[in-house]
């Protein structure tokens, strides 16, 4: 079995979560014997010379420190097309990112289906632009390739997804890793959704991330339930079991908040169970690490509420300092309003940190060894946090399983379900 | 003749409302008043009332040929009283008609027995009471909770008076050996063992509507017809299961009450078997052979352990902690708080903290208030925290840390003095190097072990001038020889205390220790 895949970035490029399950998947994929052909945007590089470079896995530099999987490799193609596409921009974003560049201006275009594009090396303007010429470039590589089925990652791929599906006449896979209405709340982008609606429509199968991502593209975008399918996401091993030791500055305990502090992450829902938790017990500090376009309205509730002094903010966090944040805290919360999966509590669990999640998040379904609240239910919210830290019982049983049960989230396994979607879809034809 | 002994166990648990944290410290009232309410009306509607009224008449039918036996926890019938008189008023209908048995257990339905023997035994007196005060007959079977048996619970059982006990005829503990003959406990032969035959009371409790089953549908015919199938010389087919099974578990619809309408008849016209209650089958039958039962079983699950209440850390953390307060709450005259404590201890509560069905847990979430065993014992937590505080407020001079803390001027005598004192002494006599040892407090020469230095008399009068609870503090950490040496010598008042704070196994905080063996030296130097 051949798989053409449209995804993003892959190591030692990575900005975030969607390169990570790209990478994970392709990698347990190449485990049950798929080949890959590995199609990515790569903005940076010649643009002068052609603009889709065929490479063999040998040929590209990619550090793959571990020798278990050289053989894999193998069956891996990777492909690049010159592109500005990066993961998680909306449209506004990109505009934004433009216009700080300096490229020749072309015309632009509202419907990425409409017309064709002569395909000229340079980089589309808007991204609506830059998605359509991506599928042009698709459909070129769907003509000059052989494989069994095309396999495309989150919404940007669609239309390349769709391209390709035209040209060869093989079956298509969409993954759904978000919806516009995680990213937006309800007042989402129409040309996204879209181009979302679309895909999904077009796709022979659907893949999403959780049954909560499942429910919300079968009763809002109209998919039919019976090509949906949920492939839970998992997690890379750790290299090494070593815990970080860290000498704590506080000898309260600390909960930690840790993501962008925007809309969709509920930091607010957090601000006010700290707020409830203060009240009883002064023994606690709160830290908000991130930064995002809510920040400064948390700091005002903070001060509104004069908790100041049990609540911290860090600002946005990277590498070793993630690792710290984690290592100094005694319960993680993640407050999610709308959380397709969410990666951030499983890389808590495995630093020994108990875990508060809300149930409107993917991560949800998968774990047995977390405290699950609904995001607007403060009450229920402070309550688990108070308990974490006060009744031994459940920071011992988690401590004990927490860490074992992430390390059985393997790719291997999302991996061979993702294989056998492709086989019904195969069988179908 | 072979018997049937029916034994139905009838048991409601106080719930607890959501209690959140904040709440600690002002709101003292932990019960979930509309659900208890509610439920207890539902079941006394869909069962109680219906499945008392069909084995009412069936005795009016049958004389006194149909017997069947019950055991209503403490708390149940504190929950008819509040809320169905009309149940109790039944039960007492079927216990004036002398063909109901009523058998004792733990007031609260509680786990007492694998923690506390005194806590287990005031559980079981209590109960009693409540059972003499409507049905005025003191019960000589007991049952404790969920038929949680074990050689060592039976020989408390048979202490307290009891002849018979009956407990689950778990394979593990049978191994070849038949449920259905008398048998009798390992340490104590005078106490009877009636065991349940799962087998044909779970084909009634569990399989009577499982459609999948290949048994089903059971009716009384077919049911006669797998007793007869028993060999002969097997003496007694003990059907044990909760009551709720009637119109609750397996409902109306699936005919479970024409099913029981319909048995005795059955049983009569194409049977040899009759019907008795624990007692009467305590009378006649002997008890074949000992049953060694070393760890505890219970009726509860595959496995027939304890694993469903107790085991993990959530249990087994709230469990540690609920019975620390057993000397505090032991000793307060406060009702409330004698009262909420025995509702604490219902096993229900521990149920709910249970991990094992996060795999299957349907049958489980039925029963259970909870979406998860976290959100339990958080609750539990929180309650449990309140009743803490209520405590300490109420009875300061009880509460364990307080227990033991010795009048301020004797901390402060003790810390000029004893330096000098010991000093002196160092000088004037040499002393052996294993005394010399510091044990357990930082006054490096009198130690605890110079007790044995003392002769019969000055031994009697320390002992009479120090509580037994510093006693047990003191001696926490001390060798065999040294508690034998004091315990010896206690007043007869003396050692019951002591002795109910060691069966308790009443926690000690090193803390406590310390403090308890400075009051010790303190006087042990003045009888040196």
């Amino acid at each position: 079995m051949k798989v053409l895949m449209f995804g993003w970035e892959f190591p030692p490029h990575i900005t975030g979560g969607l390169g990570t399950a790209c990478f994970g998947l392709t990698k347990g994929l190449l485990k049950h014997g798929v080949e890959v052909l590995f199609v990515v945007p790569k903005a940076y590089g010649d643009e002068s010379e052609e603009a889709v470079r065929l490479l063999n896995a040998s040929d590209v530099s990619i550090d793959f420190n571990s020798t278990v999987y050289q053989d894999y490799w193998k069956q891996l193609t990777y492909i690049e097309i010159g592109s500005n596409l990066v993961p998680y921009l909306g449209p506004e974003e990109f505009e934004k990112m433009i216009a700080k560049q300096e490229f020749d201006k072309s015309e632009s275009e509202t419907s990425v289906f409409s017309k064709s594009y002569s395909f000229s090396g340079k980089y589309g303007t808007n991204l609506m632009e830059e998605v359509t010429r991506y599928a042009l470039v698709a459909s070129a590589i769907a003509n000059s390739q052989q494989f069994d089925i095309i396999h495309a990652h989150d919404w940007l791929t669609y239309p390349a997804g769709i391209a390709a599906k035209k040209i060869s006449g093989k079956p298509l896979v969409v993954h759904m890793h978000a919806t516009e209405f995680d990213r937006s709340g309800d007042n989402i982008n129409q040309n996204v959704y879209d181009i979302e609606r679309k895909g999904m429509e077009a796709a022979d199968a659907v893949i999403t991330v959780s049954n909560y991502t499942r429910d919300i593209v079968i009763n809002r975008y109209g998919i039919s339930p019976d090509k949906v399918f949920t492939v839970h996401n998992a997690v890379e091993p750790t290299e090494s079991g070593e815990a970080m030791t860290i000498s704590r500055n506080v000898s309260e305990k600390v909960v930690t908040f840790l993501g962008r502090i925007t809309f969709q992450k509920g930091p607010d829902y957090f601000v006010e169970a700290a707020y409830k938790v203060i009240q009883m017990d002064k023994n606690v500090r709160f830290v908000m690490a991130g930064s995002g376009d809510m920040m400064y309205k948390m700091i005002r509730r903070v001060a509104q509420l004069h908790i100041s002094p049990y609540f911290h903010f860090t600002g946005f966090l990277q590498g070793e300092d993630v690792d710290k944040m984690f290592a100094l805290s005694d319960v993680y919360v993640m407050p999610s309003v709308s959380e397709p999966f969410g990666i951030s509590p499983l890389e808590a669990m495995r630093s020994n940190v108990p875990v508060v999640i809300s149930k409107q998040s993917g991560v949800s379904e998968v774990l047995k060894y977390a405290l699950k609240i609904d995001f607007w239910d403060i009450d229920a919210m402070a309550d688990a946090i108070y308990g974490l830290l006060h009744y031994d019982g459940l920071q011992d049983m988690f401590r004990k399983y927490g860490r074992a049960e992430v390390d059985s989230l393997k790719w291997e396994n999302a991996a061979n379900h993702v294989k056998e979607v492709y086989n019904i879809v195969l069988n179908q034809k | 003749m072979r018997s049937i002994c029916f034994y139905f166990q009838v048991h409601q648990p106080f719930r607890l409302k959501t209690y959140r944290f904040f709440d600690i410290g002002t709101d003292h009232y932990y019960f979930d008043e509309y659900r208890n309410r509610y439920i207890m009306r539902r079941i006394a509607d869909k069962c109680y009332l219906p499945m008392n009224n069909l084995l009412l008449n069936l005795i009016k039918e049958y004389g006194s040929a149909f017997k069947v036996s019950f055991s209503l926890s403490g708390t149940v019938i504190d929950q008819f009283e509040k809320y169905a008189p009309d149940v109790l008023d039944s039960f007492v209908a079927l216990a004036e008609t002398g063909c109901v048995e009523f058998i004792a257990e733990t007031y609260s339905h509680s786990l007492s027995a694998l923690k506390s023997k005194g806590e287990f035994l005031r559980q079981v007196e209590a109960q009693k009471a409540k059972v003499i005060k409507y049905f005025h007959k003191a019960p000589t079977t007991f049952r404790n909770t969920e038929l949680i048996y074990s050689d060592g619970i039976g020989e408390m059982v048979a202490e307290m008076g009891f002849k018979t006990i009956l407990t689950e005829g778990a394979k593990h503990i049978l191994g070849w050996k038949s449920p259905n003959y008398m048998y009798c406990n390992a340490i104590n032969p005078k106490l009877k063992v009636l065991l349940k035959n799962f087998m044909l009371s779970d084909d009634i409790a569990f399989r009577f509507s499982q459609q999948s089953w290949d048994g089903w549908p059971v009716t009384s015919e077919k049911y006669v017809g797998w007793l007869n199938s028993v060999d002969p010389a097997q003496e007694t087919i003990n059907l044990f299961m909760d009551y709720e099974t009637f119109g609750e578990h397996q409902w109306k619809e699936t005919g479970v009450f024409d099913f029981m309408k319909a048995l005795p008849g059955q049983v009569f016209a194409n049977s040899k078997y009759t019907f008795n209650t624990p007692s009467e089958l305590s009378e006649k039958m002997q008890p074949v052979a000992e049953i060694h039962v070393p760890f505890p079983i219970s009726w509860a699950d595959e496995e027939r352990d304890l694993t469903a209440w107790l085991g993990n850390e959530l249990q087994d953390d709230a469990f540690k902690h609920l019975y620390e307060l057993e000397y505090i709450v032991k000793n307060t005259a406060d009702e409330d708080i004698q009262l909420d404590w025995k509702y604490l201890q219902t096993s229900d509560h521990f149920y709910y903290m249970c991990t094992k069905w996060f795999s299957d847990g349907d049958v489980h979430k039925y029963f259970n208030p909870y979406n998860t065993p976290y959100e339990a014992y958080i609750n539990y937590m929180n309650v449990l925290s309140d009743f803490i505080i209520r405590i300490k407020d109420q009875h300061p001079v009880n509460y364990v840390e307080k227990a033991v803390e010795p009048q301020p001027e004797v901390v402060k005598e003790l810390k000029e003095k004893a330096p000098k004192k010991a000093a002196v002494k160092a000088k004037t006599t040499e002393k052996p190097k294993d005394v010399a040892k510091p044990n357990g407090t930082k006054r490096a020469k009198i130690t605890m072990n110079h007790i044995l230095k003392l002769n019969k008399t000055t031994m009697r009068s320390l002992a009479k001038e120090i509580n037994a609870l510093t006693f047990y503090y003191a001696l926490a950490d001390a060798d065999h020889k040294v508690k034998k040496a004091v315990t010896l010598h206690l007043g007869r008042l003396q050692l019951k205390e002591f002795n109910s704070y060691s069966w308790a196994n009443l926690p000690v905080q090193e803390s406590d220790t310390i403090e308890a063996q400075k009051i010790v030296l303190l006087k042990l130097e003045e009888y040196l």
